[in-house]
C-alpha cells in the first residue's frame, strides 16, 4: 500500500506536468492540474494509512 | 544571462537582513529543545549545531553548484519547444564565485543560512529518538540534493520560476521568503522522518489513547518564537530583494506583514485553545506564531497588511487543527509540531499568494533579459502557478526525501535503541545530561 501511495504521488505530479505541456489555456490546464492534485491526495491518503500503527505494536 | 543588479543602498540593506537570518535558526533550535523531553535537551541543541554545520559544509561542497542563482549556467530539457531549466551547473566549492558584494555572492551567503534553517525543521519531529549521526547523514542529503534542486527551480530561474515566461502562467511560481523552498521542504522531510522513526515509546497505547507528552520548558519555546520573528523579518526582506527584484524601501511593508501575520496566527491559536481546553496552550500558541511567520513568507511583499492579518489568522486555525489531526488521527508523533507548522502552514502561505497577491512593481524571478514585458503587467493564473509548486512539493519532493532517508535507514538505522530511548538521548548519546544540577547525588546527604 505504501509503494502504491508513493507511486500515486509521482503519477499525480506527472499529470500536473503533462497539463502544463499539453494544454495552452488556463481553462484547460486548471482542471488537469486539479486532477493531478486529486491523484496526489489519494496517494497521500494511502501512504498515511500504511503508516498507521498496528494495534499489537501499540503501548 | 546576467544576474540581477543591486544598488548600493539595497546591497547594504540586504547584508543587514541576511545577518538576521541565523536568529530564525536559533529560535527554531530553542523551540525544538523546549518542546522535547528534558532528558534529550542537550542532544537536541547539539543536533541543531551539527545540522547547521553539516548543511553549511555540504552546501559549500556541491549544494550551491546545483542550485545556482538567477541567470546561472544550467542544464535544460526541451519539452514541446520550451526549455525546462532543471539544474544549475555552477562549480563545486564556490570556486568561480567572486565575493564582491554582487547579487550572486549575496545569494550564496543567504542560501547557506537558508539551507541550515531547512535542516533544523525535521529535528523537532525526530526529537527524543533520532540518533545524532543519522541526523548528520539526513542533513547531508537535504543540503546536497533535495534543497538545492527545489530551490533552483524556484529561486535559481528554474522551470517553476519560468512558468510565466514559458507558458504564461502568472509570473511563474513565486515564493518571496522561502515558504516552499525552506519551510514546506523542511516540513515534508520532517514527515518522512517521523514515518521512518515511528512514534516515541508510550505515545500510543493499545486502547487507542494518545497521551500528551508535554514539552519540558515553555520559556525556551516562547523565547524561541521571539528570536524567530527577527530572523524571519531578515529572511523575508532578503528574499524579496534577491529573488523578486525588490528594493530596500519595500522592507517596511514586508516586516509589518510578517509581524502582523505571526500576531494574528498566535492570537487565533491562543483563542482556539482557550475555547477548547479552558486555558490558552503555550506550546500550541507558539506553534501558531511560527505558523503565521511561515505562512507570511511566500506573500509578504505582495499583500497589504490587512491581507497579512487574514493569512495569519487562517494559518493559526490550520496549524491547531492540523497538529491534532496528525497526532490523533494519523498517529504521526511530531513532538515539535514541525509538520503542521512548516509544511501545512507553508502550503497555505503559498496558495495565499495566488489568492491575495497584488503586483505593484515588476517581479523578477527569472533572468531580466528573458522576462517579457507582459509578465510584469496583469497576468492571470498566478493561483495555478502556486498550485503547481505545491503539487511539485508533495508529488516529487516528498517521495524523493522519503526514499533517500529510507535508503540510509536500511544501512544505518535512524532510531535509537529501546534502552537509549528509556535512558534519554543526552546520557545515551552524549554521556551527560543537559541539566546536571537537577541530578541529586547521594553524597549531598552525607554528614560533613
Amino acid at each position: 500500500m505504501k509503494a502504491v501511495g508513493f507511486l500515486m504521488l509521482l503519477s499525480g505530479w506527472l499529470l500536473v506536468l503533462a497539463a502544463i505541456v499539453l494544454f495552452a489555456s488556463i481553462s484547460l490546464r486548471g482542471p488537469f492540474v486539479l486532477a493531478g492534485i486529486a491523484v496526489e491526495t489519494l496517494g497521500l491518503t494511502l501512504v498515511f494509512r500504511s503508516h498507521l500503527i498496528p494495534r499489537e505494536e501499540k503501548g | 544571462m546576467p544576474a540581477p543588479k543591486l544598488t548600493e543602498i539595497t546591497t547594504v540593506a540586504c547584508f543587514f537582513f541576511i545577518f538576521l537570518v541565523p536568529l530564525a535558526g536559533a529560535g527554531l533550535a530553542l523551540m525544538n529543545v523546549g518542546l522535547g523531553r528534558s532528558r534529550s535537551a542537550g542532544h537536541m541543541m547539539m543536533a541543531s549545531l551539527c545540522a547547521l554545520a553539516v548543511a553549511a559544509l555540504a552546501y559549500f561542497v556541491c549544494g550551491f553548484a546545483w542550485q545556482g542563482y538567477i541567470g546561472s549556467p544550467a542544464h535544460f530539457l526541451s519539452l514541446s519547444g520550451k526549455s525546462w531549466n532543471w539544474i544549475a551547473t555552477e562549480s563545486f566549492f564556490f570556486r568561480k564565485l567572486s565575493f564582491d558584494g554582487s547579487a550572486v555572492s549575496l545569494t550564496a551567503l543567504f542560501q547557506i543560512f537558508c539551507v541550515g534553517l531547512a535542516a533544523l525543521i525535521p529535528l523537532g519531529s525526530g526529537a527524543d529518538r533520532w540518533r545524532l549521526r543519522a541526523i548528520c547523514l539526513s542533513t547531508g542529503i537535504l543540503a546536497t540534493w533535495t534543497y538545492p534542486l527545489f530551490a533552483h527551480w524556484v529561486w535559481g530561474g528554474g522551470w517553476l520560476a519560468q512558468l510565466g515566461v514559458n507558458y504564461g502562467i502568472g509570473r511563474g511560481f513565486l515564493d518571496v521568503g522561502g515558504a516552499g523552498t525552506i519551510q514546506v521542504l523542511g516540513g515534508l522531510t520532517a514527515l518522512a522522518i517521523t514515518w521512518i522513526l515511528g512514534p516515541r515509546r508510550g505515545k500510543y497505547s493499545a486502547d487507542g489513547m494518545a497521551p500528551a507528552i508535554p514539552g519540558h520548558n515553555a520559556v525556551l519555546v516562547l523565547f524561541g518564537c521571539m528570536l524567530a520573528l527577527v530572523g524571519w523579518i531578515g529572511l523575508n526582506c532578503a528574499g524579496a530583494i534577491l529573488f523578486t527584484g525588490g528594493e530596500a524601501s519595500g522592507a517596511a511593508l514586508i516586516a509589518i506583514n510578517t509581524l502582523l501575520a505571526a500576531s494574528a496566527s498566535a492570537l487565533t491559536a491562543a483563542f482556539i485553545t482557550k475555547i477548547r481546553f479552558g486555558k490558552p496552550d503555550a506550546s500550541l500558541t507558539a506553534n501558531g506564531w511560527v505558523g503565521g511567520l511561515v505562512a507570511a513568507s511566500a506573500s509578504c511583499a505582495f499583500v497589504s497588511p490587512a491581507e497579512a492579518v487574514v493569512i495569519g489568522s487562517i494559518a493559526g486555525v490550520v496549524v491547531i487543527f492540523s497538529v491534532e489531526w496528525f497526532e490523533l488521527r494519523m498517529e504521526v508523533d511530531d513532538p515539535g509540531g514541525s509538520i503542521s507548522v512548516h509544511a501545512v502552514a507553508g502550503i497555505w502561505g503559498i496558495l495565499a499568494l495566488g489568492v491575495f497577491g497584488q503586483y505593484q512593481r515588476p517581479v523578477l524571478n527569472v533572468a531580466a533579459d528573458s522576462l517579457p514585458a507582459a509578465t510584469n503587467g496583469i497576468a492571470s493564473g498566478q493561483w495555478l502557478a502556486q498550485l503547481i509548486g505545491v503539487a511539485t512539493l508533495v508529488g516529487f519532493v516528498l517521495p524523493l526525501t522519503y526514499g533517500a532517508n529510507r535508503l540510509i535507514n536500511r544501512f544505518y538505522p535512524y532510531r535509537v535503541s529501546v534502552e537509549g530511548e528509556r535512558q534519554g538521548m543526552d546520557l545515551h548519546e552524549l554521556g551527560a545530561g543537559a541539566y546536571p544540577e537537577f541530578v541529586t547525588h547521594t553524597d549531598e546527604f552525607l554528614p560533613r
